[in-house]
């Protein structure tokens, strides 16, 4: 889950990360609220998940009020790349002497945990890999050992930060740290981390990715959920627990597993397809899940034939079968459905379809994949 | 012969009274694997259709003599579950949880390597590994693996992607072409076994005379694999990456699939796996094809 700005630096701040003060707003007078209290001057940033929000005029210097007004009014509701900005974080504005970069992650390669430290922040540190990469600081961790305050000072020093920085810079880092691994982050990253005029340093910008797969342990992540990115199909699949991800075409999927849905899209496109979106039942899935995928393909307007391929290992055919059968009795599908069932239990639930008596222009099945997509991409033409 | 497991291979099943322990370890022994026994803390003294329950893995690798263990719990207790089973001396632990935090996968890599170096992890989030005819453990429908023939050629496959494996599965059972092992490696961020360890062994193995590699987008164990091919695999191989039409930046149903900033592509994993004299499909069906050509010019 990728959070926003503010829910990145409301993050930070349970991990003592210091942070400017500030709020979220989503109209007009909520800015001017959060801004008196943050205190004169402010930013007003707009909160999409998207970069180049400065340039595209998302972010704000305001002096007072009146500023604030005409800032947050411009920038609520502004397309950034299309996306709507529907929130806002308005902060105290800080001084700047110099900006770094700091960012932790898992290098999935030598797999360890990555520090990546640089004195050239504030611009898209893939330039400065780019122009410069020696001016970028690599440090792996190993998860075990953990980090403590004198490598991360080290690191300081690598990288060539100023003396000055040293201290709060090697004590923001540990804190990061911590963040990143029991606040179970894929990507913990502060672009720019500011030195200030006054010595302190400090996180003027947060970028936080979660791994969803920690969320048994971490019931504050609530709170993030709600001001999500996803178009409507994405929001009822993710209500009824399914890996969707919506596309543009006209085949609806629903494969088990990342890798057969994945290939299951390559198909259709080599067949001269288009998929509607990309639909991972898990393995598993029972006859709900079946019937609760169907349900959101069958929402998709633009959906002209439904593709289910099924290879099954966890997944057993005949719960794969009584899915669709129930689903078909509970849901009034628009488009016909073509399916490839292999696998665990697959010859049971080809009989329970057949035996459900769906007339072939509702439900087929093909013997490969390959044949199948053949046969739901000729329907949905 | 065969990679990792055999017909020898005694085999403990950690979650065996669990819905998906019991269900998959049966299918297991019902296959032909010795599943000598399960582990579940509290239930010492029980049996699961005739298989004796232990309170831990060092009383049941004590009372059977286990030297593999297929690992069957929820992601919350995954990782202990592993170590556990290293610290009790099995040689080889199979895990198929799905669901597993990054931070805990990465800590318990390391420290495997660090302090039990004898333990081999397979997974997490892995179908398995079946040795076809010899031993199954994990999730793979046994059905569909084609027995390895005494004089061959048969292939051993390679898989990163848990359905993708069985689809490779099936196309060469199609074909009739046999299977010495086939090695579900998962798709996690942090796999214990990755292709490289397979590719080694495949290698080094006399059953084996043509290797099958699936892969997807993300990370870049496909072009790592692509390089050690080239300086030392001398078995003639064909592959399929999954994701060509995978939108860039968004994170296709598990932790291990995702482009992000042009790396990690299907088309830089194919070109590098094809410059490395890997036949590369554009689908599975087709990568299963220019399998059964290798195995027809042997």
């Amino acid at each position: 889950m990728d959070l926003f700005e503010y829910q990145g630096k409301q993050y930070f701040a349970r991990y003592d990360i210091p942070v400017s003060r500030g709020g979220p707003a989503d109209t007009v007078e909520e800015a001017i609220k959060e801004a008196n209290q943050a205190g004169y001057p402010v930013v007003v940033k707009a909160q999409v998940q998207v970069g180049g929000r400065g340039k595209a005029g998302g972010i704000k210097l305001a002096d007072n009020e009146a500023e604030v007004r005409e800032h947050a009014g411009n920038i609520l509701g502004m397309d950034i790349k299309g996306h709507v900005v529907k929130r806002l974080w308005i902060e105290q504005a800080s001084d700047i002497d110099e900006e770094y970069y700091a960012s932790f992650t898992l290098d999935r390669a030598a797999k360890k945990h990555l520090l990546m430290l640089s004195a050239e922040g504030g611009v898209e540190i893939e330039a400065v890999a780019e122009s410069n990469p020696d001016a970028i600081v690599k440090l792996h961790i190993d998860p075990v050992d953990g980090l403590d305050e004198a490598t991360a000072r080290q690191a300081c020093v690598d990288a060539k930060l100023p003396e000055r920085a040293l201290d709060g810079a090697a004590d923001i880092l540990v804190k990061l740290y911590r963040c990143f691994t029991e606040g179970d982050c894929d990507l913990a990253e502060i672009n720019p981390l500011i030195l200030k005029p006054t010595g302190e340093v400090h996180a003027l910008d947060a970028k936080v990715t979660l791994d969803e797969n920690a969320e048994f342990r971490h019931p504050e992540w609530d709170a993030f959920r709600g001001l999500t990115e996803m178009d409507d199909r994405e929001k009822m699949a993710a209500e009824k627990g399914l890996q969707y991800i919506g596309l543009d075409g006209t085949v609806g999927i629903i494969a088990n597993g990342a890798g057969l849905a994945m290939s299951t899209l390559d198909v259709v496109n080599q067949v001269g397809g288009s998929a509607a979106n990309f639909l991972d039942i898990g393995g598993g899935a029972n006859a709900d899940v079946m019937a609760g995928a169907l349900e959101v393909i069958n929402f998709d307007d633009n959906v002209q034939s439904i593709l289910i391929n099924i290879f099954g290992g966890i997944t057993r055919g005949e719960e794969v079968a009584k899915g669709i059968v129930e689903a078909m009795g509970r849901v009034d599908l628009r488009a016909p459905i073509v399916i490839r069932l292999d696998g665990t239990n697959a010859e049971e639930g080809r009989q329970i379809l057949l035996d459900a008596g769906i007339p072939a222009d509702k439900l087929r099945s093909e013997p490969t994949m390959l044949d199948a997509a053949r046969a739901a991409v000729a329907i949905a033409k | 012969m065969a990679i990792f497991v055999n017909e020898n291979t005694k085999v403990i099943v950690q979650g065996l009274t669990g819905g998906q322990g019991k269900y998959h370890g049966l299918r297991n022994r019902d296959y032909g694997t010795r599943v000598v026994g399960g582990v579940t803390p509290g239930k010492a003294g029980q049996d699961v259709d005739g298989i004796p329950v232990f309170d831990t893995v060092a009383d049941a690798v004590a009372a059977t003599g286990a030297t593999a263990s297929f690992v069957a719990v929820p992601p919350k207790f995954a990782s202990g579950a592993i170590l556990e089973a290293a610290a009790a001396g099995i040689g080889f632990v199979v895990c198929i949880t799905e669901g597993i935090p990054a931070q805990d996968e990465a800590k318990v890599y390391n420290t495997l390597i660090r302090d039990f170096p004898g333990t081999r992890l397979l997974g997490p989030n892995c179908p398995g590994i079946i040795s076809p005819g010899k031993c199954n453990i994990g999730i793979t429908a046994g059905e569909i693996a084609q027995v390895p023939s005494a004089d061959g050629p048969n292939v051993g496959i390679v898989s990163r992607s848990g359905t993708l494996t069985y689809q490779a599965l099936y196309e060469l059972k199609q074909k009739g072409i046999g299977v010495s092992t086939c090695v579900g490696i998962g798709g996690d961020p942090v796999p214990g076994t990755n292709f490289i360890d397979c590719l080694a062994e495949f290698q080094a193995d006399p059953e084996t005379h043509a290797i099958m590699m699936i892969g997807e987008i993300g990370g870049s164990a496909e072009e790592e694999a692509a390089e050690y091919i080239q300086a030392n695999v001398t078995k003639p191989m064909s592959a399929y990456i999954a994701g060509v039409t995978a939108p860039a930046g968004k994170k296709m149903g598990h932790a291990g699939a995702i482009v992000s900033g042009g790396k990690g592509t299907a088309q830089g994993k194919m070109d590098a796996l094809a410059a490395a004299g890997v036949k590369v499909g554009l689908n599975p069906t087709e990568a299963g094809e220019l399998m059964a050509e290798i195995v027809a010019a042997l």
